[in-house]
């Protein structure tokens, strides 16, 4: 019985610390800006690494925790950017670029054949 | 008259590249976050710097006056410039100055209020940091206005200087 729960107990622990990383890779440092907060030793760093654990630890989700720090810092904490008003061209861009390249290429290849 | 356009075109590219460019010159190479929003204060639990008394938020901005929230620390080099600044504004009644000690030692900050003076109505320990990231600030010293709605209307990042005390006296007129 013991085992078991001693079992369950070190599983969560792994998924917890799994997201916990997932999510610290993926948020900004403010103070070291080229550094996520998961690679930075900066005060700010230590401070979201405890507020993320703390939030993980009250079954906060992933999304919210986001949400959290964009509501104190704004968009910008995150790493990997919403589709959003602002943002649209940033997702549409390369895609946009990639399909007048694919267009060029293949009015390319029509013509020399 | 196709290879015409194609200079055009390139030419209109090359221009819209060196004004993207160039106007990135002028960016800042930091980010600060905005701080143009009204936000609410947040919900917290502190300790109490002098009496080490657990207290509420609502306990901390219960009356109906200006507050400003100012984050330092003994270890803080411009907390010690900014100082004097906020001994002129404690002397005006209506405003209180709440200060957050920021992952700092208690003896040294301590030291600090005995050989700079007191400016604060209440000091609360941030030991680690967490309550300065539920203001949404990241560094020391950082200064923060709340309203009588209990609203953060404005940040300043950094040391205070008499021109910010001006704006501080403007606002809370």
């Amino acid at each position: 019985m013991f085992l078991f729960l001693g079992t369950t107990q070190l599983k969560s622990n792994e998924k917890n610390n799994e997201i916990k990383n997932k999510i610290l890779k993926n948020i900004r440092c403010l103070i070291c800006q080229g550094q996520s907060v998961y690679d930075s030793e900066s005060d700010f760093a230590s401070s979201i690494k405890l507020i993320v654990e703390k939030k993980i630890d009250e079954e906060s989700s992933e999304e919210q925790i986001y949400e959290f720090l964009k509501e104190k810092y704004g968009n910008w904490i995150i790493y990997d950017p919403e589709l959003n008003k602002n943002t649209y061209i940033l997702w549409l861009l390369p895609l946009l670029l990639f399909l007048l390249g694919g267009a060029i290429m293949v009015k390319k290849l029509r013509f020399t054949k | 008259m196709k290879n015409k356009y194609k200079a055009i075109i390139f030419f209109l590219f090359f221009i819209f590249c060196f004004v993207v460019l160039y106007k990135g010159l002028d960016n800042p190479n930091t980010y600060t976050p905005n701080i143009k929003v009204e936000k609410n204060i947040p919900l917290f639990t502190a300790k109490d710097f002098n009496s080490n008394n657990y207290i509420n938020s609502d306990k901390i901005f219960e009356e109906n006056k200006y507050y400003i929230v100012n984050i330092w620390a003994s270890w803080c080099v411009p907390c010690i410039k900014e100082h004097p600044l906020l001994m002129e504004l404690s002397t005006n009644q209506s405003i209180k100055i709440i200060g957050l000690n920021y992952r700092d030692n208690l003896n040294n900050a301590k030291k600090f209020i005995d050989k700079f003076g007191n400016p604060y109505n209440q000091i609360l320990i941030d030991s680690d940091g967490v309550l300065a990231v539920e203001f949404g600030a990241y560094g020391v010293p950082e200064t923060l206005i709340i309203d009588k709605n209990k609203k953060i209307i404005k940040k300043f990042v950094g040391p205070i200087n008499e021109e910010i005390v001006q704006e501080i006296k403007s606002i809370i007129k």
